[in-house]
């Protein structure tokens, strides 16, 4: 720390504060170097075409540096993410602090290995502090990661402002360490990533099964003799050679976001681990290759933000659009199994309608149906444009005896009437079943069917049928459609055979 | 090597331990207040957002302010402190719903969301300097460091007798409203924190409590992270609790704690920085740290020594049974 009273003596005012206000958001906005465009200051059509050519050996690095990057930190993250670690590797970046500034201390030179010595250990410590903590107190997981993170980085702040105070030549770019330059990477830079990605993905093939059930059951790893500490700190060594790297692309701050984000989104799009890998090594080298076109495009614009913005609009994309997972396709599966539920509660009440009849009439009034359901005249009008759009019901109604002339009658196709005998069945099989079989009283049995009727499959029909002895009347005394009888009913109206009667319907 | 002996200079009792107090009290007292008024007020809440085992929370609306500064400045081209206050609240709550809503609506767990929301937020941020604010001259190390030294160049205002820097009049307002708040809903917040679902059967709006908590943390952090820096906050976030933590359960204990803690950092802090001529922010969380460190081993009930203590006592006495 310098003396406060130098420090007033070189104060300009208020504007000094300002300068300091803007410092401080500046956060770890990359310094000087580590901006792909300071090369060139050309129409960005140029920069376009000069950056998909490749011919710019700081293009090539940078992009290649990107890709490894991407990859790498893609492939580790996953083991990460299944596992609800995501959060170590923000803790790894910030741990490493202290290390880079003792690798420095070293031989006091910005030797590449000493630093990444130095700061694969202090990332190491880290995570057995963590471990450590975990272990033997009472606290939780999230305060022992907050604490191993931010006590770390406070002795790397201390050290590096201790180095600020040194009489030595070559301290200046030591800070380069810890905001990244993806476009100052020379090609030592990118060989060293190269070695590290091949390695850690030689690591994972080898002893893929392993990791895999040491990072899923961890206890059964145990009891299967897998050593579970060893893979587990395997994994940790190769996740702070990933970090160290990618620090002088990236940055501290947002170097995790390369292991969270594009593991998160390979996630979302499969539920096979060896898939998940390859997506999201694939998806980390395309954020990574959108971050350095992006950052190529503006002049003094940092690669490592816009490579975070690339994997959020990634990851963005599939939390809505992730087939299986994905907001949107799980909400249009919701409207449509509503819509599917409404239609079938429809078709059961016009069927119940007819059998209080005792199928004497072909067709049903709307306003007969709409009283049957308790609802409006309007309400009942919208249900029935669907039935008649999946071609369940017809709305004409001419009748050869000319007792239904008004076109406000509803009458079912053939395959309205089977769909409306399944449900039917479905439900009073369900009721009869939880009577018999599960002893609920009679009184309590619909409104758990009204429920299941719509999910039961042919297969389970069957179940119950056997196990119910193939029965003729529900708990209520009403008579269940068979799928004997079935297939064989003709839908009202296209003749008196095959109909079911109502069996004490009006008892 | 003659790094190592360069790095610390010598130990100087006069102007290392002596002079904070006697003649140079005048910009070290007003550091001395600042460190305790930031590590007490984040201290307080901090113990709430431990308990909520949201520790991590902290850490990433710190990261998360960042565009909502930027864009308040951008919008109303002003400093002032409201202005970016609310700013940093918008950001802070937004993030807080954010991660929310990733986590509810698919299968990401909260760890992942958290962390992919404060590096998009983050980065955002970064771009947006860079973006518009490119003209001014940027020096990273200030954000590492954390300038509490600047405290001195601050304009004063008077209070009475003395003149007193604008920004501890801010953070003394910050953490005396702070603190009304948690004497006023001392129970709701204990509730809340400790046992939602309780929470939820007395009738309390837990939501409310949840996010009137991380719209009061957003405060906290804009107001401290000037003094101690965007990642020292978190520190001086966790560290009163934990340590409270492995002392004792009772929270009123810890909150307590939290007090005394907060003086023997900036005090710590503030001496450990005269010795080895380092920063003061680093320095407080260092000692925080090394206190952790202390109570890990030492508590009392909880503490390394105890309980390595008691399992010898545990396997002689077994092996004792054993023979006997």
């Amino acid at each position: 720390m310098h003396r406060p009273t130098t420090k007033i003596a070189a104060a300009h005012g208020q504007w000094i504060q300002w300068i300091c206000l803007f410092i401080l958001l500046a956060g770890v906005s990359p310094v000087e170097g580590a901006r792909v465009g300071d090369y060139v200051e050309t129409h960005w059509s140029d920069q376009v075409a000069r950056f998909w050519s490749f011919d710019d050996p700081a293009v090539r690095f940078a992009v290649m540096g990107t890709l490894l990057m991407g990859v790498c930190c893609g492939v580790l993250g996953s083991f990460l993410v299944v596992r609800k670690f995501a959060l170590v590797g923000d803790t790894l970046a910030h741990a490493v602090c202290p290390g880079i500034a003792l690798g420095f201390l070293w031989n006091v030179s910005k030797d590449p290995l000493a630093i990444f010595i130095g700061a694969t250990l202090a990332g190491l410590l880290g995570t057995v502090v963590v471990h450590w903590i975990k272990a033997t107190t009472h606290l939780k997981e999230d305060s022992a990661l907050g604490m191993v993170l931010s006590g770390f980085y406070a002795i790397g702040i201390c050290l590096f402002s201790m180095i600020q105070n040194l009489e030595v030549a070559n301290k200046s770019g030591l800070d380069k360490f810890m905001f990244g330059q993806a476009a100052a990477l020379a090609e030592n830079d990118v060989k060293l990533m190269a070695y590290i990605t091949l390695f850690s993905l030689g690591v994972i093939i080898l002893f893929y099964k392993e990791f895999l059930v040491a990072s899923f059951d961890s206890v059964f790893a145990r009891a299967i003799g897998v050593p579970y500490l060893f893979f587990h700190y395997t994994m940790m060594v190769l996740l702070t050679f990933a970090v160290v790297v990618s620090l002088q692309a990236t940055g501290l701050v947002l170097v995790s976001a390369l292991l969270i984000t594009p593991a998160a989104t390979a996630y979302l799009l499969t539920d096979r681990m060896h898939h998940m890998l390859i997506l999201a090594a694939f998806l980390g080298a395309l954020s990574g290759l959108f971050g350095a076109f992006l950052s190529f495009l503006g002049n003094g614009l940092p690669t490592g933000p816009f490579m975070v913005v690339s994997a959020s609009v990634l990851f963005a994309l599939g939390f809505l659009f992730a087939p299986r997972h994905g907001w949107v396709p799980r909400w249009w599966r919701r409207r449509r199994r509503t819509a599917r539920i409404q239609a079938e509660n429809t078709l059961k009440a016009i069927y119940q309608v007819m059998e209080r009849r005792d199928f004497s009439e072909d067709a049903i009034r709307v306003a007969e149906l709409a009283s049957r359901r308790n609802v409006s005249v309007a309400a009942i009008e919208s249900e029935l444009s669907a039935l008649v759009s999946y071609n369940f019901v017809t709305r004409s109604a001419a009748q050869p005896d000319g007792q239904f002339v008004d076109d406000k009658t509803i009458a079912f196709t053939p395959s309205g009437w089977q769909r409306a005998c399944e449900i039917v069945r479905n439900h009073r099989l369900w009721e009869l079943y939880l009577t018999n079989a599960a002893l609920y009283a009679v009184d309590h049995v619909h409104d758990d069917a009204e429920k299941i009727e719509h999910i039961l499959g042919e297969d389970t029909v069957r179940k119950l049928e056997r196990c119910l002895e193939h029965p003729e009347n529900d708990p209520h005394g009403k008579r269940i459609p068979t799928t004997q009888n079935l297939h064989s009913y003709a839908p009202p109206g296209t003749g008196p055979e095959g109909r079911p009667t109502s069996h004490g319907g009006h008892t | 090597m003659s790094v190592w002996a360069d790095l610390i200079p010598e130990f100087d009792l006069e102007e290392m331990v002596v002079a904070p107090w006697t003649a140079e009290f005048d910009p070290f007292g007003w550091i001395l207040l600042m460190g305790f008024l930031v590590a007490f007020t984040c201290g307080l809440v901090g113990n709430f957002i431990v308990a909520r085992r949201m520790a991590l929370v902290g850490d990433a609306i710190s990261h998360s302010l960042l565009p909502g500064i930027v864009l308040a400045f951008m919008l109303t081209a002003s400093l002032a402190i409201p202005v970016m206050l609310v700013g940093a609240m918008v950001a802070g709550v937004a993030t807080t719903v954010l991660i929310e809503i990733i986590h509810k609506n698919s299968r990401v767990k909260t760890d992942a969301a958290l962390g992919i929301v404060f590096s998009l937020f983050f980065a955002v941020g970064v771009i947006l300097i860079n973006l518009y604010t490119s003209e001014v001259h940027f020096d990273a190390e200030c954000v590492l460091y954390g300038e509490i030294e600047y405290l001195t160049l601050a304009e004063r205002i008077s209070l009475g007798l003395v003149e007193v820097p604008l920004p501890i009049v801010w953070m003394l307002g910050v953490g005396l409203v702070v603190v009304g708040l948690v004497v006023l809903l001392y129970k709701e917040l204990l509730v809340t924190s400790f046992d939602p679902g309780l929470a939820r059967s007395l009738g309390i709006p837990v939501g409310v409590y949840h996010y009137g908590l991380m719209a009061v943390l957003s405060v906290v952090i804009v107001s401290a992270f000037e003094a101690v820096g965007v990642i020292l906050v978190i520190a001086m976030l966790i560290f009163p609790a934990t340590t409270a933590a492995m002392l004792s359960n009772r929270l009123p204990v810890m909150l307590a704690m939290s007090l005394c803690l907060a003086a023997v950092y900036a005090v710590g802090g503030l001496h450990l920085a005269l010795i080895l001529d380092s920063n003061i922010a680093g320095s407080m969380v260092v000692v925080a740290g090394s206190l952790f460190g202390l109570v890990w081993l030492f508590s009392p009930q909880r503490g390394l020594l105890v309980r390595w203590v008691h399992s010898v006592r545990q396997k002689t006495k077994y092996a004792e049974n054993l023979t006997s």
